[in-house]
């Protein structure tokens, strides 16, 4: 630990007295040379949906797995729910919830049977069993379905029944890792309704996701690439002030042409493909549309629409981990 | 190819049944040389199914289907060599180098070795995977194997394409990477039907179909399909998202209310209406609150329109 000792005793204090659940102090990991999570600080608050998001191999999975108990950090420090992750990764993990849509079930059991079976992995006690059995299959809106076989049911309940699987023992936080994909848009917002609910009853959710769908209803979002944080902020704060540069759209023809032509415009810094329509970014929206308007048309390409809009997370998303990797691509 | 005009697809009342459940049902569209299609559903909606009967691996049980000018129903082997199907999990040999998997699949569908240097030079740059080319498909990050498959998929120069959920689990950066080399496909001539479970991925595509229960809800381009709506999506930013639900919630005018991490979502009748009477009503209740704003449609607003309430509005 490379905490003084003075710096630890305030950090432990601020733990205690303050409503965050999460804190995360330069957290670091390294494999052998390779450091895959960089001295990241974050601090999330009891009660708030927290989106972390980030590319493959950003050290996003690095850092829920240490969150999780289940990798020491090399240095720094990180607390979940008050339990230091390296000193007592056990308590941690009896303190949290982990869902991901894609493998926590069993489907070859019933609903109760997938119940009762993770209450055992988490030592639910005896007495208490029945009554969280109860009030799982309440919030899934699962009551009467307790004996239908788990493969059988639609997507929404099987993603409503994962959720009340990790909830049962009834942790103060919960990770979720991608939790409605695949979902249709109704089960899924009635999903995020229900997470909502127990974020306003205390619970601190932990969203990862790879979708800026799931993103949006994050109350904030943090990006990590190359194993730092990035961008920090409410989804609105990310796309009024995180971008950098302005958004274009453009509809030209033909669109291959013109995102080979914008390849070596000066005043472009990406071009990107959207259905019948480019998206570019530029430093200045209203000085650029004119000039790149100017410069299809001297290459034989009609420009039938362009304007200013405004970014969505992926643009933002994409352009943070893209300006960064820009350099390197262009010299290879 | 006696139409004058020939779609590199058609599917026409496309019927598939598995015991008790009627996985697609009834399904016509088609697709046109050079045109991304996209399939755009829930899991379970038959999007998976569709494609394994236009791939000729699945016989319906009732309606037609024609790919690149073979009748897939009738004589499934027909449009082998001119279609390329890639499978949600397509079969990439882990323990195989990148090039060695793709001389393997060169080898599968006849391709000459000469043909096959050129082709997979040129598919690996478009993929930004030139110097991959040793390494372990094994070793590769979930976009690179995704990639890969595609790279794959295309060596025979395929007229029609199949891919089923080619994105799923592939960051966004990945994603336009994979959507650039469709793209560029379709400067070819080639016809792509790709199905997703993401509906802002149906942005991307030339024209949809909004599949739901194995049935068609409707498809057209996305900008068309917006303006059929016929309503407005308003966004609303504050603080306190919870309450500004409580008080917008009962509001007239208002089909669909969505909370969102910091705001809310909301479709109404009439936006230059609802947004100075919204104004006061937030007001009113002293809910802070940034800004509400009108916004374009998105995909996911069509759908719940749809599906929630407006099904037969749109046909």
């Amino acid at each position: 630990m490379r905490l003084r000792g003075e710096r630890r005793a305030m950090v432990e204090q601020a733990i205690s007295v303050s409503p965050n659940s999460v804190v995360i102090e330069d957290l670091t990991k390294r494999f052998g040379d390779f450091v895959a999570v960089d001295q990241i600080n974050l601090r999330v608050r009891k009660g708030e949906v927290f989106g972390f998001l980030g590319p493959n191999g950003a050290g996003k999975s690095t850092t829920i797995r240490m969150l999780c108990g289940l990798l020491k950090p090399s240095a720094g420090r990180a607390s979940v729910a008050g339990y230091d992750v390296s000193r007592d990764p056990e308590a941690v993990r009896q303190n949290i919830g982990y869902m991901s849509q894609k493998f926590s079930l069993y489907n070859d059991l019933t609903v109760m049977e997938n119940l009762r079976l993770f209450a055992g992995l988490y030592s639910v006690p005896a007495k208490d069993l029945p009554g969280r059995m109860q009030w799982a299959l309440n919030m899934a809106n699962l009551k009467g379905q307790e004996n239908l076989l788990t493969s059988t049911l639609p997507g929404g309940w099987k993603q409503r029944l994962a959720l009340g699987c990790a909830v049962l023992h009834r942790p103060p936080i919960i990770f979720l890792d991608e939790p409605t994909s695949g979902v249709d848009p109704i089960s899924r917002r009635q999903f995020w309704d229900l997470i909502h609910q127990m974020a306003q009853e205390g619970v601190t959710v932990f969203v990862t996701t790879h979708y800026m769908e799931e993103a949006e209803y994050c109350n904030r979002l943090a990006l990590i690439f190359r194993g730092k944080i990035v961008a920090l902020g409410t989804p609105t704060e990310l796309k009024r002030d995180a971008m950098k540069g302005e958004l274009l759209l453009v509809e030209c023809q033909p669109l291959g042409g013109a995102v080979e032509a914008l390849q070596s415009a000066p005043l472009v810094m990406d071009a990107a493909v959207f259905g019948n329509a480019l998206h570019l970014v530029v430093a200045d929206a209203p000085a650029a549309a004119p000039l790149v308007q100017t410069y299809l048309s001297e290459r034989g390409i009609a420009v039938s629409r362009i304007e200013e809009i405004r970014p969505t997370l992926e643009d933002v998303f994409v352009s943070l981990t893209t300006s960064r990797n820009a350099a390197e691509a262009r010299t290879t | 190819m006696t139409d004058t005009l020939q779609s590199a697809i058609v599917a026409e009342g496309l019927t598939k049944s598995f015991p008790g459940v009627r996985a697609v049902d009834g399904l016509s569209f088609d697709v046109n040389a050079g045109e991304i299609f996209g399939l755009v559903g829930p899991d379970g909606a038959g999007k998976t199914t569709t494609l394994r009967m236009l791939a000729g691996i699945l016989p319906p049980d009732a309606g037609r289907a024609t790919v690149a000018g073979c009748d897939v129903v009738r004589d499934p082997e027909s449009a082998k060599h001119t279609l390329s199907y890639m499978p949600q999990r397509f079969g990439l040999y882990e323990d195989l180098t990148v090039d060695e998997n793709i001389r393997f699949y060169a080898d599968l569908f006849g391709v000459r070795k000469s043909e096959r240097n050129s082709r997979s030079t040129q598919l690996l740059k478009a993929a930004g995977m030139s110097e991959f080319r040793t390494r372990m498909a094994g070793k590769l990050s979930g976009g690179m194997k995704q990639k890969l498959g595609l790279v794959c998929a295309l060596i025979h120069r395929p007229k029609v394409i199949l891919l089923d959920e080619p994105t799923t689990g592939v960051d966004p950066v990945s994603r336009r990477d994979f959507w650039r080399i469709l793209y560029e496909l379709t400067a070819e001539g080639v016809a792509i039907l790709t199905s997703t479970a993401y509906l802002d991925e149906a942005e991307r595509c030339h024209r949809v179909a909004l599949m739901h229960q194995g049935k068609l809800l409707f498809s057209d381009t996305p900008a068309n399909l917006k303006a059929k709506l016929g309503k407005d999506v308003l966004s609303v930013t504050s603080a306190e998202p919870r309450s500004l639900r409580t008080v917008l919630e009962h509001a007239e005018g208002i089909s669909s209310l969505v909370l969102t991490g910091d705001g809310v979502h909301v479709v109404v009748d009439d936006a230059a209406r609802r947004i100075p009477e919204f104004t006061a009503r937030l007001a009113n209740a002293h809910v802070p609150f940034d800004a509400i704003q009108q916004i374009t449609p998105m995909i996911e607003d069509l759908f719940v329109d749809a599906v929630a309430g407006g099904a037969s509005r749109h046909g």
